[in-house]
């Protein structure tokens, strides 16, 4: 026990290290990697500290101040800096609220993808066989659907709401995750070091998860970053269709629809989330392309 | 052709490994087919709500009249029964027809295709238009201001929310310069009788004075919204493609051989750049479609996204999982001539 954890702390500890800097390296060598991993921290802290920092309540509704403008348009009050909606509510501590949903939406989606995805490519990688032949017609066939189609049924059948929507997603986008990690799976398993666990007497849960698995990590956290931004997309356009958040949550894409309206005579009320939504998705992927020049050995030569 | 484009098209007759990579090809297609069906299928069963029911309305239904209407639709028949059932007569053509319009479905489908068809050639005519261009030049100019601009835009453009786009373009366009109109193909003052269902085709046809200028109008805020996302993955995958062809040896031997810079790079590097262009084009047929549902239902589009959507709101089972259906037939099919079209120009996955 103790020795068995002394060799992984050896093994890993300077490697390990070294391997972090390095990816340190050729991530901050991107510039846009670095400035949409900042974006992305004052993204995070903003949606902790709503409650502190927000200036209102998302929903308190304030009747004297219907679709007053923001504050530097002729009409605006210092007192509701982007404006209020239809209804009163002030929309920057809504979006300030906002915030937490999609990042929400877009981590619980991306671990649940991500985890099913896993355990089912690296079962069907490492089986092969009639279990993987039935694992791959299956993700053919979710991904025959047009993602947001298939995630609309779903969300009909499963009922209008936010969990529904993310269990919809996150089923859409598992299919990626599924063949990525089978594909790795399958090319790591006839390795030497594959083999000598085996001798050594590792058994199949063990040969899959500890030593196959963190081999295959590099394609999966690319695709993770893109997942992660597709996710709050694909929430934001079902909340806009009517079926992800319901009203009144302050989700930006609910806000969207509930703005639609009003488009020709308030343009802040629909200007102003659908800019969240585009800094959030392009922080995320502006990370994920660093991310991929970071880790795709095959591109960090040039 | 062939050799303006220098892709080298083999002679009609065909190789057995081109063959065999066909035949392998239609033997994933009709099991996914099938099972795309069964989802389809089982999903309108586990949907909440009652058919039967539904087409009652308001109406209180009498228990023998709605036994008789569930017998008359088969709805009290076994599971299995009725899925053999459904796949018998949609492999004869006949999808069911509409709850809300009572028309067949693959009636309505055929309708409205056309709609999302011509938005969606406009949209990726002006990707492709775009799109490679863009894709070349930063690949020509890499790591300059162009480059990064270029590259920038786009993947501003792939993460945009294209419904959000579509309702700012009609700010801008429609609300504040009164350039184009919000919704809709046609202006009410034009009537003519569909000939081709392409709008385009059909104002020039109908002879009418301003009616092309009018389909055009409507046309365009829609295909920009539409092409946003297409248009920003064909410039990086281009770019991408360019950056890796420039560093083959073949490129070095015709610059050294003295070959004009356009040459170089029209000719011999955008012909084996384009290759995996062409598949990401095709892929987007599906990205396409999936985008068509919000930007039809932003521009209310008469389209086959903006009816699956209402179909869903309206909870028009036979269209639902129909639709569902035909829409992935289509895609499946076009994913299949993606692959056959690559195999054709790019002779080294053939063997």
């Amino acid at each position: 026990m103790t020795d068995a954890a002394s060799t992984t702390a050896r093994m890993q500890d300077p490697s390990r290290r070294a391997r972090l800097a390095e990816f340190w390296y050729y991530f901050s060598e991107n510039r846009g990697a670095v400035i949409g991993l900042w974006v992305f921290i004052v993204l995070v802290v903003l949606a902790l500290a709503a409650p502190l920092i927000a200036p209102h309540a998302p929903n308190a509704q304030y009747r004297d101040a219907i679709l007053v403008p923001p504050f530097w348009e002729t009409g605006g009050r210092a007192a509701y800096p982007l404006g209020t909606d239809a209804v009163g509510r002030d929309i920057l501590s809504r979006l300030l609220f906002g915030a937490r949903y999609s990042l929400f939406i877009g981590v619980v989606v991306t671990l649940l993808a991500l985890t099913t995805g896993i355990v089912i490519g690296t079962i069907a990688g490492y089986f092969r066989g009639w279990v993987d032949t039935a694992i791959t017609r299956l993700m053919d066939i979710i991904l025959a659907f047009p993602s947001l189609l298939l995630a609309l049924v779903l969300v009909a059948v499963l009922g209008p709401g936010l969990t529904n929507a993310m269990i919809a997603i996150a089923l859409v986008q598992q299919p990626h995750y599924v063949r990525l990690t089978r594909a790795a799976v399958m090319t790591e398993k006839n390795r030497d070091y594959v083999t000598a666990a085996r001798v050594a007497g590792a058994g199949n849960l063990r040969l899959m998860f500890r030593t196959i698995l963190p081999n295959c990590t590099a394609p999966l956290i690319v695709q993770a970053a893109l997942s992660f931004s597709t996710a709050i997309l694909d929430a934001a356009a079902l909340g806009f269709l009517g079926m992800g958040a319901q009203p009144p949550t302050p989700e930006w894409g609910t806000m969207l629809a509930e703005a639609r309206e009003f488009i020709l005579r308030a343009w802040w009320v629909v200007t102003f989330p659908g800019l969240a939504i585009l800094i959030t998705v392009l922080a995320i992927n502006l990370m994920g392309d660093g991310l991929r020049d970071a880790l795709d050995p095959k591109l960090k030569r040039s | 052709m062939a050799v303006s484009l220098g892709i080298n098209l083999q002679p009609p007759e065909i190789e057995p490994a081109m063959l065999r990579f066909i035949l392998g090809r239609l033997a994933v297609l009709i099991p996914t087919f099938i099972g795309v069906s069964i989802i389809a299928f089982a999903f309108i069963r586990i949907l909440p709500g009652d058919p039967v029911m539904l087409m009652s309305g308001e109406r209180v239904m009498a228990p023998e009249r709605y036994e008789q209407i569930s017998r008359q639709l088969g709805y009290d028949r076994p599971l299995p029964v009725q899925y053999f059932d459904y796949l018998t007569d949609v492999l004869s053509g006949d999808f069911g027809n509409s709850i809300v319009t009572r028309r067949p479905v693959l009636d309505d489908f055929l309708t409205l295709f056309p709609a999302t068809l011509e938005l969606s050639l406009c949209a990726m005519f002006l990707a492709i238009l775009i799109g490679i261009p863009a894709g070349v030049f930063a690949a020509i100019k890499r790591g300059s201001a162009f480059d990064q601009t270029i590259m920038g835009t786009a993947l501003v453009g792939y993460s945009m929310p294209i419904f959000w786009w579509g309702l700012l373009l009609i700010i801008l366009f429609s609300g504040t310069l009164g350039w184009t109109p919000v919704s809709g193909r046609i202006s009410l003052l034009y009537f003519f009788p569909p000939v081709t269902g392409f709008m385009l085709i059909d104002s020039l046809l109908s002879g009418q004075a301003g009616a092309f200028k009018s389909a055009l109008s409507h046309l365009i805020l829609p295909s920009i919204v539409l092409g946003t996302i297409p248009l920003a993955v064909i410039a990086r995958q281009t770019r991408s493609a360019m950056l890796e062809v420039l560093s083959e040896d073949y490129v070095r031997t015709a610059r050294a051989k003295g070959l004009s810079p356009f040459r170089v790079i029209g000719i011999h590097a955008l012909r084996n750049a384009l290759i995996p262009v062409i598949t990401t084009i095709g892929l987007q047929v599906g990205v396409m479609l999936a985008g068509a549902i919000l930007t039809e239902t932003i521009f209310s589009w008469p389209g086959i996204g903006k009816w699956m959507v209402d179909s869903v709101f309206k909870r028009d089972y036979p269209v639902i999982q129909s639709g569902l259906l035909i829409i992935a037939g289509v895609i499946m099919l076009v994913n299949l001539a993606v692959d056959l079209l690559y195999g054709l120009i790019n002779p080294r996955i053939r063997h």
